[in-house]
């Protein structure tokens, strides 16, 4: 028996063999969408598991049994939970999440304007903090244990250590409160111009390039430094180059993978986790338009808003993945 | 000055008290002529509002999911927006709570009180230019009390039978008497639209002091001042914006850096700090919202008279109002009806911390073993602090009472109105007949306390219909007493309104009818240069 000539390989396997990254990145898209699929059905039980249905919580302590009753004739909710569920499904994969029970608004048109806040503030506190992170590990490496050095992780340490709400009210007191200098409420609205914009935003986006700062700017040193112990990197000691140069040309890129996976998640976090930010900061973004929705169980806008969290989470690591393969092509075969 | 002298002044500011009226009742509460003349030309003075300015205000209780329907109103931060655009067939005065006339200009009951005519005011013009006819008031008011409404003004009126036009004047057919009509009509739902709102519900069309120009549920509403308003003694500034702030650092944080010139919801714990900012000052109106922890009558062991009064004198309700509510607010009296309703039932004695009565009925009653008390954060502000005061002061009568912790998340739904003894809140009602009818009725849905007493309903449907003022608050007195002696609730404290605003902010009104001057604060006051 001879082998099977390379023809008769499984077609999907040599596709793989022959483009391994484009592969990759189909494999993971895939499994994204089942992901997806997966929170939104975990989204769906958890919101039935809750106490109180959307008519009682909504009219809350007002709330008439005749009330409730229209309403839940209104919208349905006495039928089965599968039965909404693939209806909402069959909805969303149309590109309609419906409307809000509670205020009838689009939800689509509704998070198209609270999305593109998030994003915004998000947005702005990455462009800071990204590349100060990175450059504040590689400058901490290079001045390792001295002065700067400790300087440096001893002020992200604080950071890091204070709650976000706490940095935010701190920043408010002193800003805003006590000289006068910064923009509060950070309240936009549509008709707000990009300068008035920037300025409503500049505690916030402070408030969170602290928060960030220092997890990204502590993976970066550590990164840096557990490669700076290979011996290639006392080769170029060896070979003469200077102790910056050889951090940024040989060592850096080389530390890439773990820095990229940190950004990513921080990234994530700026989009998704900054809730509590955005009550302090009476920011109208995507978190608060969550909160406010699950506290009155309002299924189609917590639905909307759980795919669209999880889609930003996935679609970060899926990025930070294929970037990682790209720095470190050996990890485009793997055994 | 008091706190008396101060709302007498602030109403002479605000133009609603005569020269007569105001020394008349300022010498009635301690203070000499001359004194009373000198503070009423102080006040009258700055009476003179100024027009013009734009108004900010900063309000906890928005939401993303606020809906522009009046039907749908809920949070405190919709219920002022909808005072601002839009105006109710009658009006509360602030000060005594009686109905004032506002779209309907004059009502007539029938003898029995079970038909009532308004006379709707002419001349009035909605805000697209459409001036309002009867047609929008019966359409108004037949969308609200439909069957299939999801109003939150339903159970209000679900006593109407019948609306209909007559020429210009609305009638009312009622399926009982009830003397207390005019105020039920006051509800911030029943916002008069243009055909009653069935074309668009959320246009947001009024007749009001304001325009809507922009909203954004949960973050941001604002208006424009109605060039066209018929009324002259409202609407001060030229525009209005109501801003979403549910964290109430924040809130405090805008008002003493002077971005916003208005705050609601002060937290009594910070209300100390914030007296020291320079330029704020502290509204506190009181009100008719209580505090309450209620046990139900008919489930053991709270089906004993004698274990009820126990657990009510072993509340200490002064230590309750000051250390719960920073002393903002009223001791109560076990029955949920304060000296803020009209024809309320003055003379009966308050009932005071007696740890050793409360032992007697206590031993009487042959219970023993501890009484579980379920609480949350979410049944009032500071709701699991009270519970464990009072399980302190249970603890000097030898009664144990045993806290639970409850989620706040579900509060309603799984622990109010289902377990046997729980604390909560009630907002209050325009009328004593409302507040008895939606928690006390034997068939009331909300009866909380379980109090079941054929005599009390027959009395309750008695006064409703009874149109001569003296019989009816003797009949409120004795379900006062019967509630007070016999019922299922212990009612420590009525909280005061605790708002704040910046001194530049003049007029405010403190109106006892409800929170942030019965939402009106925006279209009553005038901004200081």
């Amino acid at each position: 028996m001879s082998n099977p000539p390379s023809g008769h390989i499984l077609p999907g396997l040599r596709f793989k063999q022959r483009f391994p990254l484009l592969a990759l990145i189909l494999e993971r898209f895939v499994l994204s969408i089942i992901l997806l699929f997966a929170v939104s059905v975990v989204i769906f039980g958890g919101l039935e598991a809750l106490p109180g249905d959307f008519a009682t919580t909504y009219l809350g302590q007002s709330a008439t049994p005749q009330a409730v009753a229209n309403i839940r004739q209104e919208l349905g909710l006495n039928r089965p939970v599968t039965t909404r569920y693939f209806e909402w499904l069959g909805d969303a994969l149309r590109g309609d999440f419906g409307s809000s029970w509670a205020s009838k608004n689009s939800v689509g048109e509704q998070i198209g304007k609270r999305l593109g806040n998030s994003l915004f503030l998000a947005g702005f506190a990455a462009v800071i903090s990204v590349p100060l992170a990175v450059g504040l590990g590689m400058l901490a490496v290079h001045f390792r244990n001295r002065l700067p050095d400790k300087i440096i992780n001893i002020i992200s340490l604080a950071a890091i250590s204070l709650p976000e709400f706490f940095i935010g009210y701190l920043l408010i007191l002193f800003f805003a409160v006590k000289l006068g200098v910064a923009t509060f409420p950070a309240t936009v609205y549509e008709s707000m111009g990009l300068v008035d914009r920037l300025k409503a935003i500049a505690l916030p986006t402070a408030t969170l390039v602290l928060v960030v700062l220092a997890h990204m700017m502590r993976m970066t040193r550590a990164a840096i430094l557990s490669v700076m112990s290979s011996a290639y990197m006392e080769t170029a000691e060896l070979k003469g180059l200077g102790a910056f140069r050889s951090i940024v040309k040989h060592a850096a890129p080389n530390a890439l993978a773990p820095i990229i996976n940190v950004v990513a998640l921080n990234l994530a976090y700026l989009v998704v986790g900054v809730v509590v930010v955005e009550v302090v900061f009476v920011y109208p973004g995507m978190g608060q338009y969550m909160v406010d929705a699950v506290t009155v169980r309002d299924m189609p806008v917590v639905q909307a808003c759980g795919l669209i969290f999880a889609a930003v989470y996935i679609f970060l690591n899926m990025v930070a993945d294929i970037l990682a393969i790209i720095a470190n092509p050996r990890l485009r075969h793997p055994r | 000055m008091n706190g008396y002298t101060k709302y007498l002044t602030s109403r002479v500011t605000a133009g609603g008290l005569s020269r007569r009226e105001f020394i008349g009742r300022a010498m009635a509460a301690g203070i000499t002529l001359a004194v009373a003349d000198k503070l009423f030309t102080e006040s009258a003075q700055a009476a003179e509002p100024k027009r013009g300015g734009h108004l900010k205000l900063g309000l906890e209780g928005g939401a993303a999911t606020d809906s522009k329907d009046p039907a749908k109103f809920l949070s405190q931060f919709m219920f002022c927006v909808g005072r601002c655009w839009g105006d109710m067939l009658v009006e509360s005065d602030p000060l005594t709570g009686a109905a004032v006339p506002a779209l309907a200009e004059s009502w007539e009951p029938s003898k029995d009180a079970a038909t009532w005519t308004f006379k709707i005011r002419k001349g009035v013009k909605f805000h697209d230019g459409k001036e309002l006819t009867i047609d929008d008031v019966v359409a108004t008011l037949k969308r609200h009390t439909d069957a299939k409404s999801e109003s939150g003004a339903l159970g209000v009126l679900g006593s109407i039978k019948d609306i209909k036009a007559d020429g210009g004047n609305l009638v009312l057919t009622l399926s009982e008497g009830n003397a207390d009509m005019p105020l039920l009509l006051t509800d911030y739902h029943l916002v008069i639209q243009p055909n009653g709102g069935n074309d668009d519900p959320l246009a947001s069309i009024g007749t009001g002091p304001y325009r809507l120009t922009s909203f954004e549920p949960g973050v941001r509403a604002t208006f424009e001042k109605n060039r066209d308003d018929w009324r002259s003694d409202r609407g001060y500034v030229d525009s209005i914006e109501i801003i979403g702030m549910n964290d109430a650092t924040a809130r405090i944080a805008a008002l003493s850096s002077g971005q916003v010139h208005y705050i609601n919801r002060v937290d009594p714990k910070t209300v100390d700090l914030l007296k020291r900012a320079p330029n704020v000052e502290i509204l506190s109106t009181s009100g008719r919202g209580h505090y309450v922890f209620i046990m139900h009558c008919d489930t053991a062991p709270f089906d004993n008279n004698d274990l009820r009064l126990a657990l009510k004198y072993a509340m200490d309700r002064e230590a309750m109002v000051k250390k719960i509510l920073g002393g903002y607010g009223k001791v109560g009296n076990d029955f949920p009806i304060n000296n803020t309703y009209a024809l309320f039932p003055e003379g009966i004695e308050q009932r005071a911390y007696d740890p050793d009565k409360a032992a007697f009925h206590y031993k009487k009653s042959g219970h023993s073993g501890s009484v579980l008390l379920r609480t949350s954060e979410v049944a009032f502000p500071g709701g699991v602090d009270a519970a464990v005061l009072y399980q302190e002061s249970c603890k000097k009568a030898g009664i144990e009472i045993e806290v639970k912790r409850e989620p706040g998340d579900g509060y309603w739904t799984n622990v109010w109105n289902v377990q046997p003894f729980s604390t909560s809140y009630w907002g209050g009602r325009p009328t004593q007949d409302q507040m008895y009818s939606t928690a006390y009725l034997s068939t009331a849905d909300w009866n909380d306390t379980r109090f079941k007493r054929p005599d009390f309903d027959k009395l309750l449907l008695q006064a409703r219909a009874e149109l001569d003022e003296t019989k009816r608050k003797d009949m409120y007195r004795t379900m006062a007493m019967m509630v007070r002696d016999e019922g299922g609730l212990i009612l420590p404290m009525f909280n005061d309104f605790v708002n704040a605003s910046t001194k530049q902010v003049k007029g405010y009104v403190h109106d006892i009818g409800n929170d942030m001057s019965n939402g009106y604060v925006a279209t009553r006051v005038w901004l200081e240069a």
